[in-house]
């Protein structure tokens, strides 16, 4: 993409450097907001995670204590964060898998038998993706709510529904269920978008050798979409890593801690104006993202 | 015009039809994904039919379906309670400036980062990508010390600026100025034109799909968005709908307006669920579009 015409150029060096200024001329807007919010941000909240910032007046942060590692290893010690690491992993663990399983499920069947109606199925199956969260969690509260629509249904079987999201061990599989609910259609559309990049002609010479449904889904699907299932796992793990929203609107981390991920006990530090635990929590949530992505970058670069 | 044909053609076919295979145990498959595609819909059929019941009802039956007598009482309602339409106006001006952000910043961006040569230009993408990564969660306290120091602490303006410049809406402008062929281009260069008219009379009109993309995927982002309103807004008057909406719905929590919550639910999920049912095109391939290559 290095579009260098060298027609009749004398002062190349001269014009390289007028191109150069044009060139980050047009970076500016996205230059300043990447420095106001990403780069400094990023490079603060390392330094911030060093300090002693209890109680103190955000707005002159250099004031206050060097204080090394303390807050690390204050978060060691914090069984809290502990648990809220394991309740975080819980929730790559089963949340990734399950969202990637009905996702491929549903772009293996949108993209074979159906021809009729595939557009409006894509369509609905998305829909969760971009619907308000803050929304969906209010339903979600309330149908899981003692006597609500969840436990009615089951009341039809003879079941006698709990109050799901006041029970410690119940609850996480409700903040999951929403989580998987909100991100299988990204899945499937990523999934779709792999499906139809694999050639036509490979599946007929295969049907032609007498392969059936099963052999070719396996042995032709699944290794060719190999690349964009690990693509879709390290995404998804990068997205549940993070998990904040479900948590804080389902339960708020509630009840006794058992749902409440790394983000939440960031925003709860916070709150509490640990400003330097947070920080801390922070940066350790931001090593398990960046590790996470390298792997990504790693998958993307063999690709290409 | 050839070119915008070109690019128009080349687009529809990234949405283009799967493979044409035969179909197998058609009914099977289409009765399993209308199960599926209603028990997807679940919630947003619950929301509705909720939305529609009187309160009364509601509360004598919360879990039931269909409504006895459908009402909009509850919207009535809504719009009577304080605050809602200021979190309403919120919202909308915080959408148009983190789209309006976008459009600018990113097609600038995406423009130099695709086909212009300069120095920094390693830099300036890693930066780009870089970005996409850091997780909100590890920088939100230290840009709201920034957002602070700048005094714009529960003002729109401070909920709007880290949304204005997407790296992500970088990236799709990029992959998309990466389409177009570079003679386009050297033609105008050649005849003399400068890199600030290339953009604006040769490049921008051919980035109509772009730029439709970014609107959509930043809209998206600054309406839905709920955790940075939720630490910047600290008073009503600078709430968007969803921080209103949950606070409403929190303080509500031991009065039991359901009714109310619902409608609102209703009323957050509208812009976004009628502009989704129309532009559903767009959503999917920003979607797949960042994912893929």
């Amino acid at each position: 993409m290095t579009s260098t015409p060298v027609v009749g150029t004398r002062r190349p060096t001269r014009r390289r450097a007028h191109r150069t200024a044009v060139a980050w001329l047009f970076l500016t807007p996205f230059a300043l907001v990447f420095l106001l919010y990403t780069a400094v941000p990023t490079v603060a909240a390392l330094g911030f995670s060093l300090t002693d910032l209890r109680g103190t007046d955000l707005r002159h942060p250099l004031a206050v204590d060097f204080t090394g590692l303390d807050n690390f290893v204050r978060l060691l010690q914090d069984e809290s964060f502990l648990r809220d690491i394991l309740n975080t992993a819980l929730f790559v663990a089963v949340g990734v898998p399950l969202t990637m399983v009905i996702g491929f499920a549903l772009a293996v069947v949108l993209n074979s038998g159906i021809r009729r109606l595939r557009g409006t199925f894509r369509m609905l199956f998305f829909a969760p993706v971009v619907t308000n969260v803050v929304a969906v969690a209010l339903i979600w509260q309330y149908a899981f709510n003692a006597n609500g629509t969840v436990n009615k249904v089951l009341g039809v079987v003879g079941l006698a529904g709990p109050n799901w999201l006041d029970d410690p061990n119940l609850a996480m599989p409700v903040v999951i269920l929403l989580g998987v609910w909100r991100n299988f259609g990204i899945a499937m559309v990523l999934f779709l978008a792999g499906l139809q990049a694999i050639p036509d002609d490979v599946y007929e010479a295969a049907s032609l050798d007498g392969a059936g449904r099963w052999r070719q889904l396996r042995h032709i699907t699944l290794p060719l979409l190999l690349p964009t299932t690990l693509m879709v796992s390290v995404l998804l793990t990068v997205f549940y890593l993070q998990v904040f929203d479900e948590p804080y609107l389902l339960t708020n981390g509630g009840p006794l801690g058992s749902t409440e991920s790394v983000a939440l006990y960031t925003y709860h530090q916070f709150g509490a104006g640990e400003f330097g635990m947070s920080s801390a929590a922070s940066f350790v949530m931001l090593v398990l993202v960046a590790l996470v992505s390298l792997v990504q970058f790693r998958l993307l670069r063999s690709r290409v | 015009m050839t070119a915008v044909a070109a690019l128009k053609s080349a687009e529809t076919v990234t949405d283009r039809v799967a493979p044409r295979r035969r179909s197998v145990t058609g009914p099977l498959l289409y009765g399993a994904l209308v199960l599926c595609a209603l028990l997807t819909m679940l919630p947003f059929l619950w929301v509705i039919s909720g939305s529609l019941r009187s309160l009364d009802e509601i509360r004598s039956d919360p879990g039931a379906w269909i409504p006895q007598h459908v009402t909009f009482d509850n919207f009535l309602r809504l719009f009577r309670t304080e605050g809602f339409g200021q979190f309403m106006v919120n919202s909308v001006v915080v959408a148009v400036m983190v789209v309006a952000g976008n459009i600018v910043a990113a097609s600038a961006a995406g423009y130099a980062l695709a086909k212009l040569d300069f120095a920094g230009k390693r830099l300036a993408f890693g930066a780009v990508m870089a970005a996409m990564m850091v997780p909100f969660t590890a920088v939100f306290v230290t840009q709201f010390v920034i957002t602070v120091d700048l005094g714009l602490a529960d003002t729109l303006t401070g909920i709007a600026l880290p949304g204005v410049a997407m790296p992500l809406s970088v990236f799709i402008m990029r992959q998309y100025a990466m389409s177009i062929p570079d003679e386009l281009l050297e033609a105008a260069r050649i005849d003399g034109a400068g890199e600030f008219r290339i953009f604006f009379r040769i490049f921008l009109p051919l980035a109509g799909p772009a730029v439709a993309t970014i609107t959509i995927m930043s809209f998206l982002a600054s309406w839905n968005n709920f955790i940075w309103p939720l630490i910047v807004a600290q008073s009503m008057s600078s709430y968007t709908l969803p921080v209103g909406l949950a606070a409403t719905s929190q303080a509500a929590a031991h009065v039991t307006d359901y009714g109310l919550m619902l409608a609102g639910a209703i009323v957050v999920m509208l812009p976004v669920l009628l502009l989704f049912l129309f532009l559903q095109r767009y959503f999917v391939q920003g979607i797949s579009g960042t994912g893929m290559r």
